[in-house]
C-alpha cells in the first residue's frame, strides 16, 4: 500500500494554494524598480524587402528611451535550429540565420523588425507608430505545395523554399514501394492536419535586469526550460557568458510546446536593460502571441495502408509536407522528423514503413512542437487509414486493429519505424477500453440519439507515442544538438528538511507536489518536509526543461538517482555513528539500524550528524548531505492507449457533439494519479479542440484570418464533455528506476482520429457517402461533406 | 489624471489614473493585486474576473474611473477570515480543478457569482456559465467537478481519481 | 489605447451636452473598449451613460415593454415578462459581459451578427432617442449603420409583446455571436421574422418567411420556401450557401419552439 504522500498516493497538490489566492507570481506580476517597457513594432505584411526604417520622429516622442532594429544585431548570432537533418540525398538541411529583429527582410505578418523602449508601454505603443518603416511587399510564399514549385522566396537563397527532403528508413523505400504495389488491398487517405496556435493563457512576458557593478543579467521569462533559453542566449545570440546570465521563469501559465523555444524578445530585453541600465519588460498581447508563438502540426499527408487478403498489414507508406513557417524554431526540424516517422509503425507489426516528409519554409509564423509534437500527427495518420481500411474490407475497425498489434510476449519489439518498443499491451488496454466505453451498450444509445433526429458515430483508437525525450547518444545520432538528460540535486539540511532542484519545470503538471512524493518514498520521510526548487538557472544544476511528457521519466529518474546516492551517503554516516561497517548497516522506512542489533539512528539524526561532524574521520567521509545526479535515459519510454470517442452529429446543421469520450492508457507505473487524471483530461480537450473547432488560417497574401479568440475557436466548457479515463492496465517501463512512461501528450495523441472516426461513422450511419473530413471537423465543414457526398 | 476611490476586498483605496486606464490595470499596477490576470484582448478569456458592486465582470473591459465609488473584490479578497481556502476554493484544489493557474483566478471569481445566484445548478448550467472562461490546461471537466461540489451536490458519479 | 477622457453624467441632457467634437459614447463597452485597446478607434472624450439611472430599468404596461437603454443584458435576462426578449438576453455574450453590455448600446452598434436588432426589428419594437421614436424597420440601416444622428442617444426600446415568440441562435463557434440566428414573433395581425448574422446587409425581415407562417404558423410553411444565399456573409466559420440553408433551418426550430 502507498503511503498517504509516497508513490501511488493522490495528495492535493500543495501549488495550488497560491494560485487559488491570487499570490502565484507570473512573470508580469514581478515588476522590478525604475522599469521601462519595450514594444515591438511588427510588419503588416508576410514577405518583404525592409527598404529603410527611420526612427527620427520616434525616438524623439515623449518618454522614449531607445529604439532598435535588426540594424543593431547585425554583429550577433541567430537563433538557432537545435537538429541538424539531412536530406534524402545527403545534403544537410537549409537553416538561414533567425535575427534577434528582422534585417533585411521580413518574412511572415509579425515578424518584429524594430522595438521601442519607453517609460510606459502606452508611450512605446505610441512611438511604435511614428517609426516610418519602407517595406517593399512582395509576393507571400504560404501553401507548401505553391512554395516548393518555388517562383517566390521566403529566404531568397533557398530557391525552392524546401528546408530538407527526409527518407525513413530510406533503406526501406524501395521494399515499401513493392509491397505496395503487389498488395491484396491499398487504402489510400489524403488529410490535413490542422494548423494549431497552442494558446497557453499565460500571453509570453520577458523581463531584463543588467547589474553593471557585477556584469550580470537577470531575465524572467514565461519558459518550460530556463536552462535550454540560457544556453542559446549565450552560445548563439548574444555570447553573454553563461556565468554572467540566470534564467528564471516563475509560475508559468501553461506551455503546451510553446514556451520550450527561445524568442527573440528575449534577447531584446536583455541587450535593452544592458544599453539602459534599467529593467525592460515586454508583454505580449494576445493578438501578438497568435502572431509570434510556435504554432503547431501543419501536415498534409498522403497515407497508403497495405494489407493482404486477411488484413495483416503489410506496409505504411506516408508523403508529407510539413509546414516549418519563415524560420527554423528550435525544435521544428525535430517534429516532422524524428517525433513523427519513427511512429509510423503505430502499435502494429507492420514489417514496412516508409516516411518522406518534404519540410517547406513560408511566410507564416514558426511552427514547432505542441503538445504531441510530431506523434498526434503519426497517430492521425495511421489510425485515420485504418479506419478507411476497415470500412473497405467490411472488417470491424477493433478487429482489424487487434489482428495487427505487436503482442505482450513480443517484448522487445523492433518496430518496423526503428524504435525498440520496451513493453506494452495493446489487447488489454482495448478490452479495458471495450469495457469503461460501454460498447455494449452502443446499438441502444445510437437508436436513442436516432429517435432524436440525430446520427450517432461510434470511432475507436489505438496510439503509441515516444515519451520520456531521449537517450542523448540517439538523438545524438539523429541530429540532436543537445543531449536531452536532465539533472537534480537532493539537499537534506542539517534539520531534516529537504530541498530538491530539478531541471524539469512545472507550469501546470504539478512537479511540486509529485517529485516529493519520490522523495518521501526513497527516504522514508513525510513529502511535506520535501521541497521543490525549479526555473531558476542560479539554484538547480542544469536541466533540460518540460516537454515530450518527459519530466517523470527523466527528471523524476534524476531524483531517483540522487536520492540514491544521498542514502549511500547517509549510510556511511550512520555506520559512523552505530559504530559498524557501512555494509552491516539497513536503511528502511527512514531508519537506519545495524543488521541483526537493536540499534538504530532515525534519518533526522544523521541529517543533522552531517552538518556536525566533529568526530568524523575526515579522510572516510565528507561533511554534508547532498548529491546530484545526472539522468541520461536509456530508450524512448512508449505509453499507449485505446480510446473510443461517440459523437452525435446534427444533420441539418452540420454540428458535432462529443457525447462520450473514453481514454485507457498505459503510462506505465503511476506516482500520482489525481495530476496523471488530469493531465489526460487536459490532453483530451485539446485534442477534442483539435479535431472539432481550432485551426489556424492564413489567406494567400499572408494575413492571419483568425488572430483573437473572435475568430480562433478555443474549447470552452460547453464544447466537451466528461471524460471517462482510465489507466488500470499499465506495464511498467524496463529502463527506467521508476517504471514511469509519462502521460503529458497522450490525450492529444489519442483522440483526433478518435473524434473523427466516430464522425464518419455518424454520417455513414445515416447513409452518407462520407469516408473523410478534414479537422477541424466544425459544423461548415460537415455540412459541406454531406452536401458533397 | 482623474482620482478614484474605491473599496477593493473591503479595504478603501484611492488612485490618480488616466482615462483610459482600465479596472485590471489599476488593480494590478495601482494595487499590485495581481491575481486578476490578463490572457487577451477581446473581452473572452475571463482571467480577469472580478466582481464590481456584486456583479462579475471583465475588469479588462471596464474604466477604472467607471468604478469610482464601486465595492471590488478580487481573488486576493476570497479566502476566509483566517486565511483558510473557501468552499470554492478549497473544492478546487480538492478536484484538482486547476493546473497551471492562470485562469484559475478568473474562474473562481466566475464561479462565487454563479453560486449566488444559483446556489445549485446543473451541470448544465454550469458549462454554460463558464461561458467566457477558458482554461487550455484541465480540459474543464474538474473544474466542473469542483464548482459542482462547492455548490454541495454529490459529485461521486463524475468519474475521476 | 489612446489618451482619451470620460465623463459620467448622470442625466440625459447632460450626456448629450457633454457630446461634441471627437466624443463618442460609451454603453456597457463590451465592444468599445476592445476596439479602443487595438487603437481601432481614438475618440478625445468618451461619455460613459452608465451612471444615468433614468435609462435603466424595465417596465411593463399592456402589451408593451420598455426597456431602459441602459439596462445591462443581466437584468432583461432575469426579468422574464417577455420571454423570448429575456431568454435571447441569456445567451449574449457570456455571464460577465451580460453584467456590463447595454441594450442600448448594442442596438446603436448595430454589429451585423448581433442578438438584439433581431428581436427588436423582429418584434417591430420602437427605439426611443433623446429626439424622438424611430419604429425598428427604420432604424437599422445596414452594416453599423442605424438612423441615429449625431447626438442622438438611444434612451429606451418599446417592445410590443407578440402572443408567441422565439429566438434561435446557431453560434459562431469562436466568438459566439450569431452565425445565423432568427427570432420569430407571431401577432394577431400576422407574423414577423428577423435574421441576424447571415447578411452583408446586416438584420433583414424574412419576408416570404412571414407570409407563410401568417397563414399558417408552422414549420411545415416553410417547406416551400428557398433562400438565396447572394448576399449571404461568406467566412470562415460559414459560407453563403451555408448561412443560407441555416436561415431556413433556425426559422423552422424557432417556429416549433415558439
Amino acid at each position: 500500500m502507498p503511503k498517504d504522500t509516497g508513490i501511488g498516493a493522490a495528495p492535493k497538490r500543495r501549488e495550488d494554494v497560491r494560485f487559488l489566492t491570487g499570490t502565484g507570481q507570473y512573470s508580469d506580476d514581478i515588476s522590478l524598480v525604475n522599469q521601462a517597457s519595450a514594444v515591438f513594432a511588427r510588419s503588416n505584411v508576410a514577405n518583404g524587402v525592409i527598404k529603410s526604417i527611420d526612427t527620427t520622429a520616434a525616438a524623439a516622442m515623449p518618454g522614449v528611451l531607445a529604439i532598435f532594429t535588426g540594424e543593431d544585431f547585425v554583429e550577433v548570432g541567430g537563433n538557432p535550429a537545435g537538429w541538424l537533418i539531412n536530406s534524402r540525398d545527403g545534403e544537410p538541411m537549409k537553416e538561414p540565420k533567425r535575427p534577434v529583429l528582422a534585417h533585411g527582410k521580413v518574412r511572415h505578418v509579425g515578424d518584429a523588425y524594430a522595438a521601442v523602449i519607453a517609460e510606459t508601454v502606452e508611450q512605446a505603443k505610441d512611438a511604435v507608430e511614428a517609426i516610418e518603416a519602407d517595406i517593399e511587399e512582395l509576393p507571400a510564399v504560404i501553401n507548401m505545395k505553391d512554395a516548393l514549385a518555388g517562383s517566390n522566396y521566403v529566404h531568397d537563397e533557398i530557391e525552392t523554399n524546401q528546408c530538407f527532403d527526409w527518407g525513413w528508413i530510406e533503406d526501406n523505400r524501395a521494399a515499401t514501394d513493392e509491397a505496395i504495389k503487389n498488395a491484396h488491398h491499398v487504402t489510400t487517405l489524403d488529410l490535413v492536419n490542422n494548423r494549431l496556435v497552442p494558446n497557453a493563457m499565460e500571453p509570453r512576458c520577458s523581463m531584463a535586469n543588467y547589474n553593471a557593478a557585477m556584469n550580470e543579467y537577470t531575465l524572467y521569462t514565461t519558459s518550460q526550460n530556463p536552462h535550454l533559453t540560457r544556453l542559446l542566449i549565450s552560445a548563439f545570440v548574444l555570447g553573454i557568458p553563461e556565468n554572467k546570465l540566470t534564467v528564471i521563469a516563475p509560475d508559468v501559465g501553461g506551455g503546451f510546446g510553446s514556451k520550450i523555444y527561445h524568442y527573440g524578445e528575449e534577447a531584446l530585453v536583455l541587450a535593452a536593460a544592458k544599453k539602459l541600465k534599467r529593467p525592460v519588460k515586454w508583454t505580449s498581447d494576445r493578438t501578438e502571441a497568435f502572431l509570434t508563438d510556435a504554432h503547431g502540426r501543419d501536415h498534409v499527408t498522403t497515407i497508403e495502408l497495405a494489407m493482404d487478403k486477411e488484413g495483416n498489414f503489410l506496409a505504411f507508406r506516408t508523403e508529407t509536407m510539413a509546414n516549418v513557417g519563415a524560420y527554423l524554431s528550435n525544435f521544428s526540424t525535430a517534429t516532422p522528423t524524428f517525433l513523427h516517422g519513427t511512429l509510423m509503425a503505430g502499435n502494429y507489426t507492420v514489417p514496412l514503413v516508409y516516411v518522406n516528409v518534404k519540410a517547406v519554409f513560408t511566410n507564416t509564423a514558426p511552427v514547432d512542437a505542441y503538445r504531441g509534437a510530431g506523434r498526434p500527427e503519426a497517430t492521425y495518420s495511421i489510425e485515420r487509414v485504418i479506419d478507411k481500411a476497415a470500412r473497405e474490407i467490411g472488417m470491424d475497425p477493433i478487429e482489424l486493429r487487434r489482428k495487427n498489434f505487436v503482442k505482450p510476449d513480443q517484448y522487445p519489439f523492433g518496430s518496423a519505424a526503428g524504435l525498440e518498443y520496451d513493453s506494452g499491451n495493446y489487447d488489454a488496454l482495448m478490452d479495458k477500453m471495450e469495457d469503461v466505453a460501454d460498447l455494449a451498450g452502443f446499438d441502444a444509445r445510437r437508436a436513442a440519439s436516432e429517435a432524436k433526429g440525430l446520427l450517432r458515430g461510434r470511432g475507436v483508437n489505438a496510439y503509441i507515442e515516444a515519451c520520456g525525450i531521449a537517450p542523448s547518444n540517439l538523438v545524438g545520432i539523429l541530429g540532436s544538438r543537445v543531449g536531452l538528460y536532465d539533472a537534480s540535486t537532493v539537499r537534506v539540511n542539517a534539520t531534516g528538511n529537504i530541498s530538491v532542484m530539478v531541471g524539469a519545470h512545472s507550469h501546470g503538471q504539478g512537479h511540486e507536489t509529485a517529485f516529493p512524493q519520490i522523495v518521501a518514498e526513497l527516504l522514508g520521510v513525510d513529502a511535506a518536509s520535501v521541497d521543490i526548487v525549479h526555473g531558476d538557472t542560479s539554484k538547480i544544476p542544469f536541466g533540460m526543461g518540460t516537454y515530450g511528457s518527459r519530466s517523470l521519466a527523466v527528471c523524476g529518474s534524476a531524483i531517483v538517482r540522487a536520492t540514491e546516492k544521498i542514502i549511500v551517503k547517509a549510510k556511511k554516516i550512520a555506520a559512523h555513528m552505530l559504530e559498524i561497517t557501512d555494509s552491516e548497516v539497513e536503511f528502511n522506512d527512514g531508519v537506519f539500524s545495524a543488521v541483526g542489533t537493536n540499534k538504530t539512528v532515525s534519518f533526522g539524526d544523521v541529517a543533522l550528524k552531517a552538518y556536525i561532524p566533529h568526530d568524523f574521520p575526515i579522510d572516510a567521509i565528507e561533511p554534508g548531505l547532498e548529491e546530484t545526479a545526472f539522468y541520461d535515459p536509456a530508450n524512448f519510454t512508449y505509453p499507449s492507449g485505446a480510446y473510443c470517442c461517440e459523437v452525435e452529429v446534427d444533420p441539418e446543421t452540420g454540428k458535432v457533439t462529443v457525447e462520450r469520450m473514453t481514454a485507457v492508457d498505459d503510462f506505465g507505473n503511476i506516482v500520482n494519479p489525481m495530476i496523471v487524471t488530469g493531465q489526460v483530461h487536459g490532453g483530451l480537450g485539446q485534442g477534442i479542440g483539435q479535431a472539432l473547432l481550432e485551426n489556424t488560417v492564413y489567406d494567400e497574401t499572408g494575413q492571419l484570418l483568425n488572430a483573437s479568440y473572435m475568430d480562433y475557436t478555443m474549447p470552452r466548457a460547453d464544447d466537451l464533455p466528461f471524460y471517462a479515463v482510465d489507466h488500470s492496465q499499465g506495464t511498467a517501463c524496463t529502463h527506467n528506476p521508476l517504471g514511469v512512461k509519462g502521460c503529458g501528450e497522450a490525450g492529444a495523441i489519442g483522440s483526433p482520429p478518435t473524434v473523427v472516426n466516430a464522425v464518419i461513422d455518424a454520417l455513414q450511419s445515416g447513409g452518407n457517402n462520407v469516408t473523410h473530413i478534414d479537422m477541424p471537423v466544425s459544423p461548415l465543414n460537415v455540412w459541406t461533406a454531406i452536401q458533397n457526398a | 489624471m482623474t482620482k478614484v476611490t474605491m473599496t477593493v476586498n473591503g479595504k478603501a483605496v484611492s488612485g490618480t489614473v488616466e482615462g483610459r486606464t482600465l479596472l485590471t490595470s489599476f488593480l494590478r499596477e495601482d494595487l499590485h493585486l495581481t491575481g486578476t490576470h490578463v490572457g487577451c484582448d477581446t473581452s473572452q478569456c475571463g482571467a480577469c474576473v472580478v466582481h464590481v458592486n456584486g456583479k462579475a465582470v471583465k475588469s479588462c473591459t471596464m474604466f477604472a474611473i467607471e468604478a469610482d465609488g464601486a465595492e471590488v473584490s478580487t481573488i486576493e479578497g476570497q479566502a476566509n477570515e483566517d486565511g483558510s481556502l473557501n468552499a470554492i476554493q478549497a473544492a478546487f484544489q480538492e478536484h484538482h480543478g486547476l493546473q497551471c493557474g492562470f485562469c484559475t483566478p478568473g474562474m473562481v471569481m466566475t464561479a462565487a457569482s454563479l453560486l449566488k445566484e444559483n446556489p445549485k445548478p446543473t451541470v448544465d448550467e454550469v458549462r454554460n456559465h463558464l461561458e467566457g472562461n477558458l482554461c487550455r490546461c484541465t480540459g474543464y471537466h474538474n473544474i466542473i467537478k469542483a464548482i459542482m461540489a462547492a455548490s454541495g451536490q454529490d459529485v461521486s458519479a463524475i468519474a475521476a481519481e | 489605447m489612446y489618451e482619451l477622457e470620460i465623463e459620467r453624467p448622470t442625466t440625459v441632457a447632460d450626456a448629450v451636452s457633454a457630446l461634441g467634437g471627437e466624443a463618442q459614447l460609451l454603453g456597457g463597452g463590451q465592444t468599445l473598449i476592445p476596439t479602443l485597446k487595438q487603437r481601432l478607434a481614438d475618440p478625445e472624450k468618451l461619455v460613459s451613460l452608465s451612471g444615468i439611472a433614468d435609462m435603466q430599468g424595465i417596465s411593463a404596461s399592456g402589451d408593451t415593454v420598455e426597456i431602459g437603454g441602459g439596462t445591462i443584458h443581466a437584468d432583461v435576462a432575469a426579468d422574464g415578462t417577455y420571454a423570448a426578449l429575456s431568454e435571447l438576453a441569456s445567451h449574449i455574450g457570456d455571464p460577465a459581459v451580460r453584467n456590463r453590455g447595454t441594450i442600448g448600446g448594442s442596438i446603436a452598434n448595430n454589429d451585423p451578427a448581433a442578438c438584439y436588432p433581431a428581436a427588436a426589428l423582429g418584434s417591430g419594437a420602437t427605439i426611443v432617442t433623446n429626439k424622438r421614436e424611430i419604429a425598428a424597420d427604420d432604424f437599422f440601416q445596414g452594416l453599423f449603420e442605424t438612423a441615429l444622428a449625431e447626438g442622438e442617444i438611444v434612451t429606451a426600446v418599446k417592445f410590443p409583446m407578440p402572443q408567441q415568440a422565439k429566438y434561435i441562435k446557431f453560434v459562431q463557434p469562436a466568438s459566439r455571436f450569431a452565425l445565423v440566428g432568427v427570432f420569430v414573433a407571431k401577432f394577431a395581425d400576422g407574423v414577423r421574422v428577423a435574421v441576424t448574422g447571415a447578411s452583408n446587409d446586416g438584420v433583414y425581415r424574412w419576408s416570404e418567411a412571414e407570409a407563410a407562417l401568417s397563414a399558417d404558423f408552422s414549420a411545415s410553411a416553410l417547406e416551400g420556401l428557398t433562400v438565396s444565399s447572394d448576399d449571404m456573409v461568406t467566412d470562415l466559420h460559414g459560407s453563403a450557401e451555408y448561412r443560407a440553408h441555416l436561415v431556413k433551418v433556425m426559422t423552422a426550430r424557432a417556429v416549433n419552439a415558439a
